[in-house]
């Protein structure tokens, strides 16, 4: 019977088949192989690089960055450290100038005005001036209370207006940026001229600049001082337009990283340069007699540029003749010169 | 209280976007925004992972601490929320959020970025629990109606896990127990300054 031997046969292989799967180790609760074992690993990837990123299926291709940790030192930067050095720059320099404003007051015309004046900024140089200063203003302002407002001034005014302040400041600061920029440039170029450091600036500022005491040493039209000032709005503007350029476009060239970085300088600059404005500002207006005049009416007494401006104010008797004291003036009287 | 956290178990996610796609539909979330996706690292090739990823709901939340009008808040239970009628769109807590999760409606250059947004835990925002105002500013408000989020509560392979962190942390603890192996907790070391795993 053909038809039973192969029964006894399958029989047979099928008790085999069951005593070798019976026979198999199966692997027991908690000693299974872990069959992703060699898959990615989080706290890996972060050692290896600075954040993860991989692949989305959504539109919006900068959602593929997974983690990116290092928005913690951004913050530790923003809410302490910038703290710190915008309040030390800024505190510690209206501390310098209301002590030196004690102790030294006003720098006083020493030989008391002449009543006859020069031309030292015409027209289009002090509407330069004002524009990009009130731009300045402005701006200092609006960013000072994006790092400042919130522990000092939401505590006074409350959340809504606050939040109203701030919007509006915010909107400020993005569209002055414009003006602002081109003031920066158009003083870089109108007065790069005047501002080349040169051997008479080392002699300036070994003497310091005559702030103490009765000294005037020689300057050309710009001091070393005024030098300092040039090239640090030069240097300076054109660090924050750049950074602040780049925050304003997100994602034109940089990601996160780089906005983070762009932000660091922007503010640490800002901060600084509005310390270095504080001089500026003091020195021309309640620092110094006849100093405001110049970007005022625009014309200087006599007696001031031969005081604070010796050399560039021999430059002008020699241009225009001695005893010239409105040399474009009279000019204009008599055309036929 | 509960302590609310989100859990991706990466070793369940099969990428199949459910959870974004519920998110969207559920808050009706405008153009360009997700407040959630789905990240695959190494795509294609051995060791590839799938994570979903939102807000975290961050303990200390550094969103909250640059923001420059503290328009961020947490509530009770660990969600970490915002005042859309607070925040000035500058940008400040998406440059401090590891997980990138603040989203801006516009592309917008000149900072008319127009009001930040994010997952909200379906817990709504500063408005009345369920207005029509909160809807319209910040989606659903599940949380007050007793309900989870609804990606985690969508998930076909439970591999998102929502809900107060202890709980969660010990679905998954159990799971790992049982297979023998974890998935990593992704996220978590950086938003909760914990881990579950060694």
């Amino acid at each position: 019977m053909p038809s039973f031997g192969r029964f006894i046969r399958l029989a047979i292989g099928a008790w085999a088949l069951l005593l070798l799967i019976a026979a198999t180790p199966t692997p027991s609760m908690g000693q299974q192989i872990n069959p992703t074992a060699d898959a990615v690993n989080e706290r890996q990837l972060l050692q290896e690089l600075d954040r993860i990123q991989g692949r989305v299926s959504i539109p919006d291709q900068r959602s593929s960055v997974l983690v990116q940790p290092q928005g913690r030192e951004w913050r530790e930067f923003r809410n302490v450290l910038l703290r710190w050095i915008g309040g030390v720059a800024i505190v510690g320099m209206l501390a310098v100038l209301v002590v030196f404003y004690l102790a030294v007051g006003m720098v006083r015309l020493e030989s008391g005005r002449s009543g006859r004046t020069i031309v030292r900024f015409n027209t289009f140089e002090r509407f330069v001036h004002w524009m990009t200063a009130t731009c300045f203003i402005i701006l200092a302002v609006s960013g000072l209370n994006i790092t400042f407002g919130r522990p000092l001034l939401l505590p006074l005014i409350g959340f809504e207006a606050f939040s109203e302040w701030s919007q509006w400041a915010k909107y400020a600061h993005n569209y002055l940026s414009f003006p602002f920029t081109i003031g920066v440039v158009l003083i870089f170029l109108m007065w790069i001229g005047g501002n080349i450091p040169n051997k008479v600036d080392v002699e300036w500022t070994k003497r310091g600049g005559g702030l103490i005491g009765h000294d005037h040493p020689p300057a050309y039209r710009f001091n070393a001082g005024q030098k300092a000032i040039y090239w640090i709005v030069v240097i300076g503007g054109g660090l924050v337009a750049g950074t602040g350029y780049v925050l304003m476009f997100p994602f034109y060239g940089t990601g996160i990283e780089g906005m983070q970085m762009a932000q660091i300088v922007h503010s640490i600059v800002g901060v600084l340069f509005i310390a270095a404005m504080l001089a500026h500002i003091y020195i021309g207006t309640i620092g110094m007699e006849g100093a405001f005049e110049a970007m005022g009416s625009g014309e200087v007494d006599v007696n001031w540029a031969r005081e604070h401006h010796s050399l560039w104010m021999d430059e002008q008797t020699a241009r225009t003749g001695p005893g010239d004291s409105q040399p474009q003036r009279r000019r204009a009287a008599s055309p036929a010169e | 209280m509960a302590r609310m956290k989100f859990l991706c178990d990466a070793d369940r996610c099969i990428e199949c976007n459910a959870c974004v796609t519920a998110c969207k539909n559920e808050h009706e979330v405008p153009w360009g925004i997700n407040r959630r996706r789905v990240v695959t690292i190494n795509d294609g090739k051995p060791g590839e992972r799938s994570v979903s990823m939102a807000c975290m709901h961050c303990t200390d939340a550094p969103c909250a601490a640059v923001c420059p009008v503290n328009c961020f808040y947490t509530t009770a239970d660990g969600v970490v929320l915002h005042s859309k009628d607070l925040c000035i769109g500058c940008g400040y807590c998406f440059y401090a959020c590891p997980f990138g999760a603040p989203q801006y409606p516009k592309v917008g250059n000149f900072g008319s970025r127009g009001k930040m947004d994010k997952c909200t835990y379906c817990a709504g925002g500063p408005e009345a629990d369920g207005s029509k105002e909160e809807y319209e500013k910040y989606g659903a408000n599940r949380l007050a109606e007793g309900k989870l989020p609804l990606c985690a509560e969508m998930c076909s392979t439970k591999s998102l896990l929502a809900g107060d962190g202890e709980i969660i942390a010990s679905i998954y603890k159990e799971r790992v127990l049982k297979r023998g192996y974890g998935s990593g907790a992704w996220g978590w070391k950086t938003a909760y300054r914990e881990t579950i795993e060694s």
